[in-house]
């Protein structure tokens, strides 16, 4: 069975638009707004944050929100119980982005059902190893109809590019320069040799750009090599800006999507 | 059963590369290569030379007699603290650097808690003319000033974690947020047994040398080669992977870890991880580990920066899993005791780490033949000012 990621990518292959924020941040119930202001402004999917206190591969922006949101008392049970009956507001592609501990102590399995039944489409957990969970939780990422997202940079050998290819069943992540989220190495999107190198594998699965795409010259360039670009670390510092929730993700989106 | 890594990175359940695809290519090289280039004649050959006339080894294996008189049973000291930069850990920075170097790497990072890594890798760094990057916890920073100024004379650039604790823990996500950042001239040289696959098992290889020469220098001061007790003190573990690592398929000889209580186990304010943490992924290392329910990871606490860690190394949850050694903890105020013990019995003033090995010696049950090697990790210049803050030596 196709889940919501899957059916996005057969209908649309361009300029789709991913936003990431972390769940509890800047409020803890500030989760299912989020999600529906960002549906009602034309974005394609949404990667929601679970919170972790050591989170290895973020800058200081999602470092700081997740702190925050932890502080907040976000925990996986409380995020369960937020998104509990979201698909009867909205049919938007869900992917959870976070970090393999909290998971493995909640239960892999068990997470992976409660997804589910939630109506989450797919995971990305940076630190889970391709190997291991081809090995142990393939099978179980599968039947609950779960995408498991796995990342690229600039460094992934072709081989490797191809195998993760080949385990994946939404896009592949490609990760725009060697940085953590919200990119220190801001370079925006100019590695177009790599871009191009990736694109011409011809790989089975669509691609999607994110780190360091934070404005709607970063977000065009990404489109011109990929099928779309994820912004995380822009938006989490939209979101602390004064004035309401609405207000801050409708001029966000808005600056995204306007042409340079 | 083995106490060995296996070919896929695991100790028993423990170990495993659980790191971000960023990080794979420069670990997967390593993971390829460090076997190879440690067995290699003229990598054995530099690095053995160096210990020898730069770092100072063998470093002594000393009988502490009016200790041995006191506990009614005999210890031995290896005196680890007289290596150059005053610790253990000089033997993994000048093994690491050769690697990084034959790597063709030419930028250094390192994390560090009492900044005795730190140190040892800005030293080395020095000696090969390589830049030099330490990330340390900004609390650390404050409470182990010595070696702050010592690294910075040395050329390194000391750069604060100010997120989380602001200790270790902290030190080494920035750390590691640096070589995702900077992936083709970085090396990443981590100072314990801890991180992913091969970093426990090539750290633990370099300090192997500690129980290398205990074996040939108690064949010559007892004649045997085992003792009948190690004790060492576990932070992250890798001076007690060193003093274990040729003993661990010897049953015969009990290893003792010793790790940090802090205020006292329950008292919240604790790094004894044996006792406090399960199972779980810290720093690229599915090991135990001090954490919430949720799996949001606990702060730790010691007075001893350098056990002020919610992890301990893979090696060690293993031999702890399995019984293979026996984990002992000790508070702050014990461990300070032990300083001055051995401070005013034998004329030797320890590092706090080294301290929490000596203060559990009463509780292993040692007879009064038994032979007991305890590992005095570091020298306590370092510490020099909580000591002055925390004895009264007006009059004593």
């Amino acid at each position: 069975m196709e889940n919501r990621l899957q059916r996005l990518f057969v209908e649309k292959q361009q300029g789709l638009l991913s936003v990431y924020f972390t769940a509890g941040f800047p409020n803890l119930n500030d989760t299912v707004p989020i999600i529906l202001e960002l549906e009602r402004n034309g974005v394609e999917m949404i990667e929601v944050g679970m919170p972790f206190s050591d989170p290895l591969a973020d800058g200081p922006t999602i470092q700081h929100s997740s702190e925050l949101a932890l502080r907040n008392g976000m925990t996986i049970p409380k995020l369960f119980e937020q998104l509990k009956g979201i698909r009867e507001q909205t049919q938007i592609p869900l992917v959870l982005m976070g970090y393999l501990n909290p998971v493995m102590q909640y239960g892999v399995e068990r997470f992976c059902q409660k997804c589910q039944e939630i109506g989450i489409d797919g995971i990305i957990l940076p630190d889970l190893p391709l190997a291991e969970y081809v090995e142990e939780y393939k099978e179980i990422f599968e039947a609950n109809c779960l995408s498991k997202v796995f990342l690229v940079t600039p460094q992934t050998p072709e081989q490797r590019i191809r195998e993760i290819d080949s385990h994946s069943n939404a896009f592949v992540y490609m990760v725009s320069s060697a940085s953590t989220t919200g990119g220190t190495n801001n370079k925006g999107v100019e590695n177009t040799e790599y871009f191009q190198r990736v694109k011409a594998m011809g790989l089975k699965n669509p691609a999607i750009i994110g780190f360091g795409i934070h404005n709607n010259e970063t977000f065009a360039q990404a489109c011109n090599h990929a099928s779309g670009a994820i912004i995380g670390s822009a938006f989490i510092k939209a979101l602390e800006k004064e004035g309401s929730l609405t207000e801050n993700i409708q001029s966000f989106i808005q600056s995204i999507r306007n042409q340079p | 059963m083995s106490y060995n890594v296996n070919e896929k990175g695991f100790y028993g359940k423990f170990g495993g590369a659980y790191i971000p695809e960023m990080l794979f290519p420069n670990v997967e090289e390593l993971r390829q290569n460090y076997l190879q280039i440690m067995q290699e004649p003229e990598f054995q050959e530099e690095l053995q030379g160096l210990l020898r006339d730069y770092v100072g080894r063998p470093t002594p294996l000393y009988f502490a007699k009016r200790l041995s008189e006191k506990y009614n049973t005999k210890i031995y000291l290896k005196r680890e603290d007289l290596n150059h930069t005053g610790a253990h850990k000089i033997n993994n920075t000048v093994g690491q650097v050769l690697l990084a170097k034959r790597l063709g790497k030419t930028r250094i990072i390192a994390e560090t808690g009492a900044g005795q890594h730190g140190v040892a890798t800005a030293t080395v760094c020095a000696l090969m003319g390589l830049e030099c990057i330490v990330y340390m916890g900004a609390i650390d920073i404050e409470r182990q000033a010595p070696n702050v100024a010592r690294m910075k004379m040395l050329g390194a650039k000391v750069v604060a974690a100010t997120s989380g604790s602001k200790t270790l823990k902290d030190a080494t996500n920035e750390a590691i947020r640096d070589w995702i950042s900077n992936p083709l001239d970085t090396y990443y040289i981590i100072g314990s047994v801890v991180g992913p696959h091969p970093y426990p098992d090539m750290v633990a290889r370099f300090q192997a040398i500690i129980s290398e020469e205990i074996k040939w220098q108690l064949q010559e001061k007892e004649g045997r080669q085992n003792p009948d007790y190690v004790v060492a003190c576990v932070g992250g573990g890798s001076n007690a992977a060193g003093a274990f690592y040729h003993y661990l398929d010897v049953p015969e000889v009990k290893l003792v870890a010793v790790e940090a209580a802090g205020l006292g186990i329950d008292s919240g304010e604790s790094a004894a991880t044996s006792v406090l943490g399960k199972i779980g992924v810290i720093h690229g290392s599915r090991t135990l580990l001090m954490q919430t329910e949720d799996g949001q990871v606990t702060e730790p606490y010691s007075i001893s920066a350098g056990l002020d860690y919610p992890g301990v190394g893979p090696l060690h949850a293993h031999l702890y899993d399995s019984k293979r050694a026996i984990f002992e903890s000790v508070t702050d105020d014990e461990a300070l005791q032990a300083v001055l013990e051995l401070t005013r019995l034998e004329g030797i003033i320890p590092a706090l780490e080294s301290a929490h090995a000596l203060a559990a010696i009463h509780r292993i049950g040692a007879k009064p033949d038994d032979i007991v090697v305890l590992n005095l990790s570091g020298r306590g210049d370092k510490d020099l000012t909580t000591y002055l803050n925390r004895f009264d030596l007006n009059g004593k």
